[in-house]
């Protein structure tokens, strides 16, 4: 889902340059205000737990690759806010040094998956997990189904940026400048594989760690609702 | 032992492991995720590079392309893999103190 340069117009690019300013500053002061200096050494892993597992490239035999994000599971434990930062630190550095995703997209990359998977993924979570006990099984549940849509919904959005690029910008006779691929070719594909593949592996693996932090340590879980462990 | 040191253990697992994010496609032949094509590869899959993309596609030449060294393109997957864990150590450490020092600065301007 890492959008790389060339495939977005300078418009579209811009746009969503444009709408992360405001999100990333509004995260900054969220994260002044709640943020606990002894929740830092977490979001710090976090972010570096986000950026490995989007190595693990888990094929489809014979087409393509996609990855888990972890945006979700982040936010779970320490919030939207504090998620968005980790997760946008970890895709400017895969941008800058490994060349995964553009430069000109870094905007795009993270309102999809530092923005919409994470927002997404924290809201279905407390929705789904409502004043359930820390430890419950509810909450691991709670937190797979939050993580799945969420990084549906990521792909949905970024199917629509790549599907809007042949009818923005295309030469006289018909070629496309940026992604020649219109929305019906592209909403279907980045939203069928996530659907189908890379949405499981994202929600087994934030139910995983969920499961794992519960038993380390539940008090994790559910904090800033006032559950008790 | 604190629970972030152990997952400190678990981030050090995960990096032994990451070449299977590498070799699995590879073995079953899978190719570039959707959207993320090179130029070349483009051009196989709707019969020309469209002229933005072509212009934009070469704009920033990273320093550790798609988690290997300059120049090893061609390189085995022995090779590849080595590369990929050490492109994990470099990621995983930089992020780690960039979100690190963000965070006690952000965490520490209210108290």
């Amino acid at each position: 889902m890492h959008i790389p340069d060339g495939y977005l117009g300078p418009v579209t690019s811009g746009i969503f340059y444009a709408a992360m300013v405001p999100i990333w500053a509004i995260a900054s002061k969220t994260v002044n205000k709640t943020l606990k200096a002894k929740q830092v050494p977490l979001l710090a892993i976090g972010a570096a737990f986000s950026f490995v597992i989007m190595m693990f490239n888990v094929p489809i035999p014979g087409g393509t690759t996609g990855h888990a994000v972890g945006g979700a599971l982040v936010a779970i434990l320490l919030g939207p806010w504090a998620a968005c930062i980790a997760v946008t630190v970890a895709l400017v550095v895969q941008a800058l040094l490994f060349g995964d995703g553009g430069i000109t997209a870094i905007g795009a990359n993270c309102f999809n998956m530092a923005f919409v998977a994470v927002f997404t993924g924290y809201y279905l979570y407390k929705l789904i997990s409502r004043k359930a006990p820390a430890a419950s099984n509810r909450r691991m549940i709670a937190a797979g189904i939050a993580a799945y849509v969420g990084l549906n919904i990521a792909a949905l959005a970024a199917g629509i940026e790549f599907g809007l690029q042949p009818l923005m910008h295309h030469t006289a006779d018909g070629q496309a400048l940026y992604c020649p691929y219109g929305l019906n070719v592209a909403v279907p594909a980045m939203l069928g594989e996530h659907l189908l593949v890379f949405g499981w592996v994202e929600a087994v693996v934030t139910a995983l760690v969920v499961k794992y932090l519960q038993k380390q340590d539940a008090s994790l879980l559910g904090a800033d609702e006032g559950v008790k462990a | 032992m604190k629970i972030t040191t152990k997952l400190w253990i678990g981030l050090v697992v995960l990096i032994c492991l990451s070449p299977l994010g590498l070799l699995i496609p590879d073995h079953f032949k899978a190719g570039a995720a959707w959207g993320e094509w090179g130029a070349e590869e483009m051009e196989k899959l709707v019969g020309y590079i469209p002229k933005g993309l072509e212009k934009l596609s070469s704009l920033w030449s990273a320093p550790m392309p798609d988690y290997a060294f300059k120049g090893w393109e061609e390189k085995g997957m022995a090779h590849l893999s080595f590369a990929y864990i050490a492109s994990a150590v470099v990621g995983i450490a930089i992020i780690f103190l960039a979100v690190f020092f963000l965070g006690k600065l952000l965490a520490r301007k209210k108290e």
